[in-house]
């Protein structure tokens, strides 16, 4: 392989070199170059949400994104948000209200609701459906996925 | 690897992409936001040997207010816009638009410049730039040129610019004082592409008759649609609901042409169209009554 493109990225805090070929998508860079599977990767022309990271703070599509636009920026992916010994309150949230099933959907909607819900605090269910509608989820019919979110805010809001 | 090959430029300049553009000629693709091209990519239905990212270039990114208009940098993303102020209030239209513009994650990635140069006939931007009379400034190495978005969009997926050429700013001049605004779209799913949209402006005079108006189309035919004749019967009027039913039974069933595909019948859309004028007549109508 020629044309390599030498990258320098901060995932989750840590900063990370690789040299890759430059149509190499982030979504495929964090999964295969990195091992970060957290990040699923569902209909790879962003529609399905399944593959949402936050890059600079912003959820974006991962698969739209070639790996050297990433250099010099900083992402945080599903292993970013919190650990299994100390969930984030949105992932907890997730839990206590079964807002997932198979999960395959799941990292792509924490990643996308975190910034949101960072927003808008209080959100009413019209504003959180809003906030999801880029993310498919096949197994909850998302009302669980509205529940964990309404949950998360009533904790954090006392 | 989904994508075919390519060479990766990175340039840092305006001069720069034009260099490399010039260079690269039909070759060349450039990647503003991507939420379009990487599909179309990561499908190979579109296989550029050269791409040229242009999200790192500071002076694309500009929103400020011009002695002629609005100018909105052509890497402005659409967040961006969607959270700016200053387009709040200077172009109320374009600020409104942004929310129907595919899901938040699309906003946070794409750009008003990567938007237009696609020129996707369902694009919001694309009708609204038409309505509004933008001005979008091209460049090339060799100097620029400024191009109404009457003759900017040529046909599907098609612009005036050559391949050697960037577009760089979108100017939105003032409206006339008086003017209403509205864009009503049906989409199957809210941020899905729309089944069909319109566009409408109306301006009226001192004795509140419409002095002028404007509707232009989405997902309509090759490209924005206008519809001059419907909104000449406006023109001069006092505009009864009568006549906002007359237009909007001219423009759907005379001056569209939207196409049948799985999602709607031809029918259905004109029927939505008629819909949908009269309600975008009626919100401008009544804001442009409300207005200085």
């Amino acid at each position: 392989m020629d044309n390599l493109f030498s990258l320098s990225v901060t995932v989750n805090g840590k900063t990370y070199q690789r040299s890759v070929d430059p149509r190499t998508l982030v979504s495929d860079f964090l999964r295969h170059d990195l091992g970060l599977t957290g990040t699923h990767v569902g209909c790879e022309h962003g529609v399905c949400g399944a593959c949402t990271v936050l890059l600079d703070g912003a959820a974006v599509r991962s698969c739209l994104l070639f790996a050297p636009q990433v250099h010099q920026h900083e992402i945080i992916t599903v292993e970013g948000l919190g650990s299994i010994e100390e969930l984030h309150p949105l992932q907890e949230a997730f839990r206590d209200a079964h807002a997932l099933q198979c999960g395959f959907c799941t990292p792509g909607f924490l990643t996308t609701l975190i910034p949101f819900w960072e927003e808008n605090p209080h959100p009413t269910e019209e504003e959180i459906r809003e906030a999801i509608s880029g993310n498919l989820c096949r197994c909850t019919g998302y009302q669980h996925i509205i529940d964990a979110v309404k949950l998360a805010a009533e904790k954090m809001n006392g | 690897m989904k994508p075919a090959p390519f060479c990766y430029f990175a340039p840092r300049s305006i001069p720069e992409v034009l260099s490399l553009l010039s260079k690269h000629g039909y070759d060349a693709k450039i990647l503003a936001g991507g939420q379009s091209l990487v599909p179309m990519m990561n499908f190979r239905l579109v296989q550029p040997a050269v791409l040229v990212d242009i999200n790192n270039i500071p002076e694309l990114t500009h929103i400020q207010a011009g002695k002629t208009g609005l100018q909105i940098g052509a890497m402005v993303r659409h967040r961006q816009a969607e959270k700016d102020p200053l387009i709040k209030e200077k172009s109320p239209l374009i600020h409104e638009t942004m929310p129907h513009i595919a899901t938040v994650q699309i906003r946070n990635r794409g750009t008003i410049g990567g938007s237009l140069a696609h020129a996707d006939p369902s694009a919001e931007l694309v009708v609204v730039s038409t309505a509004l009379e933008a001005r979008f400034k091209i460049l090339n190495e060799k100097g620029e040129r400024t191009v109404p978005a009457s003759d900017f969009f040529v046909g599907l997926l098609m612009t005036v610019m050559e391949p050697e050429e960037l577009l760089v700013e979108i100017e939105i001049p003032p409206l006339p004082p008086r003017t209403g605004w509205s864009l009503q779209e049906v989409a199957r799913r809210p941020h899905d592409f729309a089944l069909i949209g319109v566009a409408a402006l109306v301006t009226l005079n001192k004795k509140d008759r419409c002095e002028g108006a404007s509707l232009v189309f989405l997902s309509a035919g090759d490209g924005p649609i206008s519809a001059p004749e419907a909104a000449g019967l406006l023109q001069g009027e006092v505009l009864t609901s009568e006549l906002i039913i007359a237009a909007a039974e001219k423009a759907s069933a005379d001056e569209i042409d939207p196409g049948n595909d799985i999602h709607a019948t031809a029918e259905f859309r004109r029927h939505l169209a008629n819909v949908l004028t009269r309600r975008a007549l009626e919100e401008a109508l009544t804001r442009a009554r409300i207005g200085k």
